[in-house]
């Protein structure tokens, strides 16, 4: 029990019908107390390394540990130990938020005569106490969010899984959702994994993040040291002249790097505000005018252009794509 | 922390997942009306419609005064005849039906009838739950496989028993008969046929759901049983009366044997013990077997 890594996985692989691969030995630990997020587009294997985790699936190939339980062998172990908010609303329509939370505390055997007055202490940390003897069915989407939460709890996991926990919500409602996962794991204390493919998201809550791709991690640290490993912030410009003043810029002072994309100039540097005034003025003197600059901070989706090639914005689709896709895969992997 | 955890009954959480499939059902009341309702319509509708005994059971027959007249009868011959016809028809009935009320002998097909249709329709809702992600949930907390299975079986089981309550206590006042045999004792015996009936029944369709993730198929397959394993049994007409190819397939089926038992627990006059406790024995290894089959290949579809 005195594990220092919560979760380690090792080599974890699963194959779907012989051939699809949804997981690609995968290799990561998380630690205690940390909110470790797996960042990735739709399809890229996060649902099914949490459903491999939270023993739902079992692994092709490779193994996984939670707090030293293999998740495997001692499934149970597991099982006691960890909560899960599915990225799907499985409360009982036809139920009302308190039953559904005492559902669940059955299903964990807790006698009643603490389960009632635990679901009823989650009820009010999740803000449903007014609404815990209305049916589900009345309930809005984010209200259904947070009843998963307090099911998720109520065996006072070490571990909870979040599998997409703001999908589908609206702005506001996101962030909200943010805050209580926040004051849940204060008022917890406990590790936190959970997946999104929400950039925004990974960066607000995640302590450390993987970003998968194709069923593969292809990096994992904390968001500011991979915004950090990008090289600083990125000036874009354009100029008057057409023509190349790439070599130009490459000698001022903190420039790291320029590319050139569709006539604009797109700069890496350190301290970008201190760097745009020295290029436009070096430019000026050489006699060239620049026409538009504009400067950004390194943002999650800089670091995943950075690692897959391709902008998570274009790895996202609208949202009828996105259900068809999950289906598809849900079919595929008969899940 | 997990150590007295882990010594829970296996069965933990039984009766919550039990309940909850019985919430949606008695909490509903659109639902639950409709279940009772169903039997009274079954019965007042379809029982008069297709009432066989009217066709050949007169209840008063008389003779008109000329034929009288004609054949010089005395009063005493009179009624005697006129008693004689009158209860060719009972005798038609009762050598037919094994009871003179025709809507006694479907009531009780009607049981059976409602225990395949409840038996089905929760076997479905495990495509529900598989796709709302309701089976994940449950599959990630330390409830038994088993259990999981089981708590469809016995939800159907206990709704198949309710509604076989109402149907009994609705047909009474539409003219059920009990049988001479019959003490309030032998309701305990109807259950005992509906239960390991729908632990059968529900344990296959549990199988046969659980591997889709589209309402379709289940559809599909419900439709296709559902027709021979209604019409090849005893629920509107005895199985002897029937064509020899379809006496084969309704010998067979298991629904056949639990409408016999229930029928001669209910309404027959006399009851047959050695034919009794062959459909009992009929019914329990259906159960056995299915129940078996059943929760081997759903436990193996979760572990997978």
């Amino acid at each position: 029990m005195t594990e220092e890594n919560t979760i380690r996985a090792k080599d974890l692989t699963k194959v779907f019908n012989g051939s699809l691969v949804a997981v690609d030995h995968i290799n990561f630990s998380v630690k205690q107390g940390e909110i470790f997020g797996f960042l990735g587009p739709n399809g890229a294997g996060k649902t099914t390394t949490i459903n491999m985790l939270i023993t739902v699936l079992k692994p092709t190939e490779g193994k996984a540990s939670i707090l030293g339980y293999d998740i495997v062998k001692q499934q149970n172990n597991v099982r006691y130990s960890i909560g899960v908010v599915p990225q799907e609303y499985t409360a009982d329509e036809d139920l009302t938020g308190v039953e559904n939370v005492l559902l669940c505390a059955d299903l964990y055997g807790i006698p009643r005569s603490v389960s009632r007055k635990r679901s009823a202490d989650l009820l009010e940390l999740v803000e449903l106490t007014k609404f815990k003897d209305k049916k589900v069915q009345t309930y809005s989407g984010g209200m259904r969010r947070r009843l998963e939460l307090a099911c998720g709890l109520i065996n006072r996991p070490k571990v909870l899984f979040l599998d997409e926990p703001t999908l589908g919500l609206d702005v506001q409602t996101r962030a909200a959702t943010w805050n209580y996962i926040k004051t849940l794991k204060k008022e917890f204390g406990m590790t936190l994994f959970m997946t999104t493919h929400y950039l925004e998201e990974a960066d607000a809550l995640c302590d450390r993040i993987a970003i998968i791709d194709h069923g593969k991690i292809i990096v994992v640290g904390s968001p500011g040291d991979l915004k950090e490993s990008l090289g600083g912030d990125i000036i874009t410009l354009s100029i008057e002249k057409n023509t190349d003043i790439t070599e130009l810029v490459k000698k001022i002072n903190h420039v790291k790097d320029v590319r050139k994309e569709d006539g604009m100039y797109i700069i890496k540097s350190e301290n970008g505000e201190v760097t745009a005034p020295l290029i436009i003025e070096a430019l000026r003197k050489k006699g060239y005018v620049v026409t538009k600059l504009s400067l950004t901070k390194p943002t999650l989706n800089e670091v995943y252009l950075q690692y897959t090639g391709r902008s998570m914005r274009d790895a996202e689709e609208s949202r009828e794509t996105f259900f068809a896709q999950r289906a598809t895969m849900r079919r595929a992997r008969g899940h | 922390m997990s150590k007295n955890n882990l010594s829970k009954s296996k069965l933990h959480g039984l009766w919550a997942l039990t309940n909850r499939e019985l919430k949606k059902w008695y909490k509903t009341p659109v639902v639950f009306f409709l279940t009772l309702i169903q039997p009274i319509i079954w019965l007042g509708l379809l029982g008069n419609a297709l009432n066989l005994g009217s066709l050949v059971g007169s209840s008063s027959f008389s003779f008109s005064p000329e034929l009288i007249s004609q054949l010089q009868l005395t009063p005493a011959q009179i009624t005697g005849l006129q008693n004689f016809f009158s209860n060719i028809g009972d005798t038609i009935l009762q050598g037919t039906f094994g009871t003179t009320s025709y809507i006694s002998f479907m009531a009780v097909g009607m049981i059976a009838f409602t225990a395949l249709f409840t038996t089905m329709f929760s076997g479905m809702s495990v495509v529900w739950d598989r796709r709302l992600g309701f089976l994940n949930k449950v599959l990630s907390t330390p409830v038994s496989r088993a259990v999981i299975i089981l708590s469809k079986v016995l939800s159907a089981t206990l709704r198949s028993m309710f509604q076989a309550s109402i149907i009994l206590l609705i047909a009474v006042p539409l003219g059920f008969q009990f049988g001479d045999a019959f003490t309030p004792i032998n309701i305990l015996g109807v259950f005992a046929f509906l239960f390991l009936t729908c632990m059968g029944l529900s344990s296959l369709f549990i199988a046969i759901n659980i591997r889709s993730t589209r309402m379709e198929t289940p559809m599909a397959v419900m439709n296709l049983l559902n027709l021979p394993l209604t019409f090849a049994s005893s629920a509107f007409f005895p199985i002897d009366q029937m064509p020899g190819w379809l006496q084969a397939v309704a010998k067979v089926n298991p629904l056949s044997y639990t409408m016999n038992g229930m029928r001669q627990l209910l309404i027959n006059p006399i009851i047959d013990y050695s034919q009794l406790a062959l459909q009992y024995a009929y019914v329990g290894i259906f159960a056995a077997i299915l129940t078996t089959i059943g929760i081997v290949l759903s436990w193996r579809f979760l572990n997978k």
